[in-house]
């Protein structure tokens, strides 16, 4: 590592030599110059209404719902050539299995944002310990973990997911895991490049300087300075995981009951009546495409509010 | 450049010898026998005896991996569980089908994918700009068998009064009743190679919609970086220079501004290959070709492990390749990579 000698100037130039700061974010902190700057972003606005809406869906379930999800109750409706359509009772009529359409919708959210969230979870703390231990240590520890990283890069994402999954047997447990797994080579590298940048800062010199121990000076320091790419990749990440559990699902992998409320396996169990009754299709890939989106939106709008060169 | 070729190869290498020690700890890690899970649920207690021999898993783990590598250094990859055919004849079978898809799929979202992103970027702001912008965040967020899903409703089997519009085969990589010649697997390369153009045009109208669904993810992903980056490069000052000399618009747009740009988007289109392969897996599904990737299904819902093993390890292989491609090429293109 090489530390810039004092008087030789910093390439990073004086953050208060730029144009004249907008004077609403002059003594606010990253975080609420980022926050002022979404509330006036429309799609962060979009996607934050996309992603509260389906987070208060997947919460409030069992009050939204208008049947209790995964009972098949109404089986003997449904033949081969067809299954009902809207009715009364049935707003959005029954599902391939007999169970109220629109009960198996609202409690899919429920599942996708379990799984979405804990399987992001887990690639983050995973990820994060190792992309911390390779920057913040560095030599050999780095050499190590980035070259075990890269073999984890070297599968396809969903492959690994499938591999871990096919492992670890059929329950939402093992979705889960797989999920987080195949992401962690995303956050490892990105939080190990986000310390790796700060490791040249000025304030990084001052503190050395100060007599701070590298622990203390990484934890305190470089560490709450590298974050924010990584909560925006963890926004982005989400919308993926929730699309990948529904490829996992489609792949025959995860919760083996057929009948359990869950958007990606709701399209996979409607392949072949596609024909018949399109909705059936139509309606959890519509749900699984704007639940990503929202993420994605909110994702991108926070990476360009904290990022320096999108201020305006 | 040769030197850059050869220290760029071995860094691969010790990335395949730690992806062999991965596989071959997993299998040794699946639930239950690792010989039974070989063979499969059907296997008599004497070819579990069997293979628990000839595998050796009786034997210390160091001595199974040697014996393993061995095995796959002679091009003895397993045989499936299920139908008992070599692993290796499985992939050869498969190959072709799906390399056809991902080259139709990548050159669909490369020809769209490049000038929709410069052309968005010239025109920054305008309604055309938001217009692919959101265009393309569409193609990110829909998972892929979903699009493949609407791309057979509305063009293969046609709905309602749109019903005309449903053109396409199905499923399928041609249709039975062609009775064509396949000298090297490639049905549309083999339709031209014999001059039996119907064939050709049939094996064609086979991969639009597969190629569409798989290419749609790296079409978006393509006119972003495109866009980024071309937006990147018209800000920098030998642009502004080439400006002030009055060089004609054109010159600046082919010579300074595109073939600056073009840098990201050449590692974007090289990293969008193992997308692209497991995007197979559930393309490949939903329009019922025989690939890589429905083999991999196939060998995912029956659990096949030498099958799941020897294709993972052979799809890694093609990624590194493929890689390795990318940066050579990057090298070629941006003379500053080579000496670095």
């Amino acid at each position: 590592m090489t530390l810039i000698a004092p008087g030789s100037g910093s390439p990073v130039g004086d953050p208060f030599d730029g144009p004249t700061a907008h004077a609403e974010e002059r003594g606010t902190s990253l975080w609420r110059g980022a926050f002022a700057r979404l509330r006036r972003d429309p799609f962060a606005i979009l996607g934050a209404v996309i992603v509260l809406t389906f987070v208060i869906v997947a919460l409030a379930a069992p009050l939204l719902a208008p049947y209790e999800p995964a009972r098949a109750q109404w089986g003997n409706q449904v033949t081969p050539g067809s299954v009902p359509g809207p009715s009364a009772e049935h707003l959005l009529g029954l599902d391939a299995f007999g169970s109220d359409l629109l009960t198996q919708l609202i409690y899919g959210a429920r599942q996708s944002l379990l799984i979405g969230v804990v399987s992001t979870l887990i690639g983050l703390s995973v990820g994060a310990t190792i992309g911390l231990l390779a920057g913040g240590i560095g030599g050999w520890i780095d050499v190590l973990l980035m070259r075990f990283v890269d073999i984890l890069l070297s599968i396809p994402s969903l492959l690994l997911a499938v591999s871990i999954a096919a492992a670890l047997g059929r329950t939402s447990t093992s979705v889960m895991i797989a999920i987080g797994v195949a992401q962690v080579p995303i956050f490892a590298r990105l939080l190990r490049g986000s310390l790796l940048a700060q490791r040249e800062a000025d304030y990084v010199l001052a503190a050395t300087s100060l007599g701070l121990r590298r622990r203390r000076v990484v934890m305190n320091h470089m560490l709450p300075n590298s974050l924010g790419p990584v909560i925006v990749q963890a926004t982005l990440v989400l919308a993926t995981a929730i699309i990948e559990v529904a490829a996992l699902s489609y792949l025959g992998l995860g919760e083996p009951n057929p009948t359990v409320a869950e958007w990606g396996r709701m399209l996979v169990k409607s392949q072949d009546r596609l024909e018949t009754s399109p909705q059936l299709a139509l309606l959890p890939g519509t749900l699984i495409a704007v639940t990503a989106l929202g993420f994605t939106l909110l994702g991108e709008a926070l990476r360009e509010a904290l990022d320096p060169k999108f201020r305006r | 450049m040769l030197r850059f070729v050869v220290r760029r190869l071995a860094l691969t290498v010790p990335v395949l010898v730690g992806l062999s020690i991965l596989l071959f700890l997993w299998v040794r890690a699946l639930p239950g026998d690792p010989a039974r899970a070989l063979l499969g649920q059907r296997a008599t207690a004497e070819s579990v005896e069997n293979v628990t021999r000839l595998y050796g898993f009786d034997r210390p783990l160091h001595e199974q991996y040697f014996t393993y590598i061995g095995a796959l250094l002679q091009g003895n990859f397993g045989s499936s569980t299920q139908t008992g055919q070599p692993v290796v004849e499985l992939f050869k079978n498969g190959f072709p089908a799906t390399a056809e898809l991902a080259f139709c799929a990548l050159l669909f979202a490369a020809v769209l994918g490049i000038p929709l992103g410069y052309f968005a970027a010239r025109r920054h702001g305008t309604p055309l700009d938001n217009l692919t912008v959101g265009a393309s965040l569409m193609g990110v967020v829909i998972p892929v068998f979903f699009l493949a899903y609407l791309l057979k409703l509305v063009f293969a089997i046609g709905i309602g009064p749109l019903d005309f519009l449903g053109v396409f085969p199905t499923a399928g990589r041609q249709d039975a009743r062609i009775a064509a010649t396949h000298p090297t697997g490639f049905y549309v390369l083999d339709g031209i190679l014999t001059r039996e153009w119907d064939a050709a045009w049939n094996a064609l109208k086979h991969l639009v919609l597969p190629a569409v669904a798989l290419g749609t993810i790296p079409l978006a992903i393509i006119v972003r970086i495109t866009r980024a980056a071309v937006l990147d490069v018209t800000g920098e000052d030998y642009v502004r220079t080439a400006e002030a000399k009055g060089l004609l618009q054109g010159t600046i747009s082919r010579r300074h501004v595109l073939r600056n740009a073009l840098l990201p988007v050449v590692t974007t289109v090289g990293l969008q290959a193992g997308l692209l392969l497991s995007g197979a897996v559930l393309t490949e599904t939903v329009f019922a070709r025989n690939g890589l990737g429905s083999t991999l299904f196939n060998a995912i819902t029956l659990l096949d492990y030498p099958v799941l093993q020897g294709f993972i390890l052979a799809i890694a292989l093609m990624y590194a390749l493929i890689n390795l491609t990318v940066d050579v090429l990057y090298g070629v293109i941006d003379p500053r990579v080579r000496v670095s």
